[in-house]
């Protein structure tokens, strides 16, 4: 049906409620990428014949990723008058043991994750109680969702529906209360109110960069020109990261919505969201949601009936990483090659095809409708003075629990990555956390406990960026890591500016010299020079930041590259080059394995036989390949790295 | 006009022109490689930054691709852009050591070695072959293809450029002259892009002096009468 007043878009709400809350059983598969990715899709099928199986009415459903990506699939059971069940690491196998225990009121406790008996509903600014009325046996020991540890310093404005809506069902993002910000923006609010709203809500860019949303609006509203360009940012490429992913995959609405609000606010008529190729699911549901939007009326021609219309078409991006820079998006686009252009004009008086075009990522125009439903007064008392809401991270490497997570600005490290992450796994020793993407910098272990927010990350030398985190512990090599993401800009740097191409390049070819035994000591200041040089000279932020891993890797952990320099070792003992195996030949039993196992016949000694006593065992320098294969295949500990 | 200072010299700027262009016509030397006036604004080679300062906020940027702007102070010899101009140089000298123009420029910024493994490429990548065979001949023969340190000026899929009308505008424009053109009897080749096209001989002295392909674009792009061409230029002159 086509939406046109308060009043359809309440009846569909209805029709929504009893799909998320049918009078039945429900079981929802969280199927995400990171769900799939780990057998959601088998999950779901052998959950489908058990329940032809069992001939009752059980509902199965899909939905996005709830953020413990770590524990998928994850598997949620709802039933009126029983508490909401989740359960982790699912299998096919398993699967059918879910069905039959829960018909016989029973829970597989072994997989259970938590149990849930209220829901938050932040559109709304409500909370919506399950009313429990029978308890299924074995639940009492699992903790309530919002006692998880991972959970329970959350705050999800972003990630408000993902894991609790069929992505594929408009009716529950309306149930849940979308739409009804678009509706009130559109008949309640003067576009200058909304862009007022979004300013004073303190909103800044959820893409990296942070600037005032609503600034960008405004002066997007005050450029010149009939034609205006509203568009979304999806060309997420940090590696590890995936924010936007998830949340185009679990609650795509959502973006929608918040870009329908933006074109009204700034007076566009036609859209483009930008996402990168390499997320099929997330293009598949973005389509199915702007299908959907069409029809119900709420996107294309005379939107609810107001006389605005917003056409939003969708932009699959070729897998450059620098597209994912305004003017470089912009230009692909229009067809030419994705690279950056000077802005000395702003994009938002001249942008795609010179016309004023205002660009904000997938989390930014996933938060209007939020702040346009609780009022900017309610959304600036998250954060922090000068970074307001909520921030979504990625938080991945070396800690316990990894998954996608949402705090308010402001929260410590320490409480994301101890609290939230549940530290480091294995009794390992913390070392780091990288965050910003490639072009982010590595913050060490004494300023665990700075609050995140823009400006702080921006003060120790990293930034925001999208949101990856990436933890590291003692068998990080920071040289190493510097390294890495040297040699993913260098290949996704466009090219185009002498300073970020040759610069990048060159910071790579040091570290590699410096990672395999070949440094000295003018290359700390050369890479200094060289850093400087990328950050000030190149066009972009990307050649802008470019220098960030090494630079912050520097002023951290400046010793570490001395050692690899002077004394020619990696603390981490990760670099291959520098890297020494020697036999302890007081441990050694001279059992022989490693001389089987060494493929470069590096090792010497005869082993012991119940004649002789055989010959110590030495690993000749020269051949050894510092492969580690004896190192793994030694079973009394008597071979040493250093 | 558009009146400012460049290192405290006042010049005016044509509404629409850059800083570079009102520097050099000025008789301010700034140096440069991706630039030239018959075409677009690049800002590839940063070799040109200057410091702007506007509003009382001093900002690094390439002179070519800031636009001409009423009151700002742009300062060609600060410390910091000869500072960040001189690592560029010697960038350009790592890739290229060959190239002669670049040693002299190198040279001449007090840059007489270079820190890094020299590569042994010739193209210093600043676009203006493709750029004028874009916008000024219209032919598109060329384009960069590749991202960061694999980035190459080339005709489609490394192949033979076969819309290259061999008029030699690239050969020209480049500031290294790495472009080369033979002309063997009536056949001219442009080396680089592989490509090789018969000339037509003109009516008077029998001289082979042009390609086809590139007399009749001009002609239809100039739109010319059909036997414009039958006679050379120093014939026809």
């Amino acid at each position: 049906m086509i939406i046109r007043t308060k009043n359809d878009l309440e009846k569909i709400r209805e029709k929504g409620l009893k799909s998320l809350y049918p009078g039945a059983t429900k079981i929802s598969v969280g199927m995400a990428t990171c769900g799939l990715s780990t057998g959601a899709g088998k999950v779901y099928e052998a959950i489908q014949k058990e329940i032809e199986k069992a001939k009752v009415r059980i509902l199965l459903g899909q939905t996005g990723c709830i953020g413990f990506c770590q524990r998928e699939p994850v598997v949620d059971i709802l039933e009126p008058g029983k508490p909401r069940v989740f359960y982790q690491g699912v299998t096919s196998e398993r699967s059918g043991e879910l069905v039959q225990k829960w018909l016989e009121n029973k829970v597989v406790e072994d997989l259970l994750f938590c149990k849930m008996e209220k829901e938050d509903r932040v559109l709304e600014g409500s909370v919506k109680n399950y009313s429990i009325q029978r308890i299924p046996a074995g639940i009492n020991g699992t903790p309530h969702y919002h006692q998880v540890p991972f959970y329970s310093k959350q705050l999800k404005i972003a990630l408000r529906n993902c894991g609790f809506i069929n992505p594929d069902h408009i009716d529950e993002y309306i149930a849940r209360g979308g739409y009804f910000s678009l509706y009130r923006a559109l008949f309640e609010m003067k576009p200058e109110e909304i862009i007022g709203e979004v300013k004073r809500s303190g909103l800044r860019g959820r893409g990296g960069a942070g600037f005032p949303t609503g600034n960008k609006w405004d002066s997007c509203r005050k450029a010149k020109g009939d034609r205006k360009f509203i568009l979304c940012n999806a060309d997420e490429g940090d590696p590890g990261a995936y924010m936007d992913r998830s949340i185009l995959e679990g609650d795509p609405h959502s973006v929608i919505e918040g870009m329908i609000i933006g074109a009204y606010a700034i007076g566009a008529q036609e859209g483009f969201i930008y996402v990168r190729d390499e997320y099929p699911l997330a293009i598949q549901k973005l389509k199915i949601a702007i299908r959907q939007a069409e029809e119900a009326g709420l996107l294309g021609e005379n939107i609810f009936g107001s006389g605005f219309s917003l056409k939003i078409n969708l932009f699959r991006g070729g897998g450059a990483f620098v597209c994912g820079e305004s003017t470089a998006l912009m230009a692909s686009i229009e067809g030419k090659v994705g690279e950056p252009r000077a802005k000395h004009i702003h994009t938002t008086e001249s942008g795609l095809w010179d016309k004023p075009s205002n660009l904000n990522n997938v989390e930014t125009w996933n938060n209007i409708p939020v702040i346009v439903s609780r009022g900017a007064d309610w959304y600036s008392k998250i954060g922090t003075q000068g970074s307001k809401g909520t921030k979504v991270f990625s938080i991945v490497g070396k800690v316990k629990n990894t998954g996608l997570i949402e705090v308010p600005m402001g929260a410590t490290l320490r409480e994301i990555v101890y609290d939230i992450g549940g530290g480091v796994p294995d009794g390992k020793k913390f070392k780091a956390v990288q965050t910003g993407g490639p072009s982010g910098g590595c913050i060490p272990e004494s300023l665990i406990d700075m609050p995140v927010d823009y400006d702080q990350l921006t003060q120790v030398g990293s930034m925001m960026g999208s949101g990856g985190m990436i933890v590291m512990d003692e068998s990080t090599c920071m040289v190493d890591i510097a390294k890495y993401f040297m040699n993913f800009l260098k290949s996704e740097s466009c090219g185009k500016c002498t300073s970020c191409r040759e610069g990048t390049k060159r910071m790579h070819e040091i570290l590699t010299e410096i990672t395999e035994g070949r440094g000295t000591t003018d290359h700390i200041d050369l890479l200094k020079e060289l850093g400087w040089v990328t950050a000030e000279a190149s066009l972009c932020q990307l050649g802008a930041t470019a220098p960030n891993p090494v630079l912050s890797t520097l002023r951290y952990f400046q010793d570490e590259y001395e050692e690899h320099i002077i004394n020619k070792r990696c603390p981490a003992k990760v670099c291959r080059a520098l890297l020494r195996y020697r036999i302890l030949s007081d441990v050694c039993k001279r059992c022989g394995k490693c001389i089987k196992v060494c493929p470069a016949g590096a090792i010497t000694g005869k082993a012991k036989t119940k004649k002789e006593s055989g010959k110590p065992f030495k690993i000749g320098t020269e051949k050894c390949t510092r492969c580690g294969m004896c190192f793994e295949a030694c079973k009394f500990k008597a071979i040493e790295v250093e | 006009m558009i009146p400012f200072s460049i290192d405290g010299q006042a010049v005016e700027g044509k509404e629409g022109g850059n800083v570079l262009q009102v520097a050099l016509d000025a008789g301010i030397d700034i140096p440069h490689l991706c630039f030239s006036e018959s075409v677009k604004p690049y800002g590839a080679c940063r070799l040109c930054l200057v410091e702007v300062v506007k509003g009382g906020k001093s900002k690094m940027t390439t002179s070519c691709t800031y636009p001409a702007t009423e009151g700002i102070q742009v300062l060609t010899q600060t410390e910091k852009v000869i500072r960040a101009r001189r690592m560029i140089i010697e960038l350009i000298l790592a890739m290229c050591p060959g190239d002669k123009l670049i040693q002299d420029m190198a040279k001449e910024m007090g840059v007489n070695g270079v820190r890094f493994k020299q590569d042994d490429k010739d193209c210093i990548l600043c676009g203006l072959c493709g750029r004028v065979c874009e916008e000024i001949v219209g032919a598109n023969a060329i384009q960069f293809a590749f991202r960061g340190d694999r980035r190459e000026m080339i005709p489609p899929f490394q192949g033979e450029a076969l819309s290259c009308i061999a008029c030699g505008a690239c050969v020209i424009v480049c500031p290294v002259d790495v472009i080369r053109m033979k002309e063997e009897k009536d056949e001219r080749t442009i080396v680089r892009w592989k490509r090789t096209l018969k000339m037509k001989q003109c009516k008077v002295c029998g001289n082979y002096f042009a390609p086809w392909f590139q007399l009749e674009k001009f002609k239809e792009q100039a739109k010319l009468s059909k036997d414009f061409f039958d006679v050379c230029y120093t014939c026809r002159t």
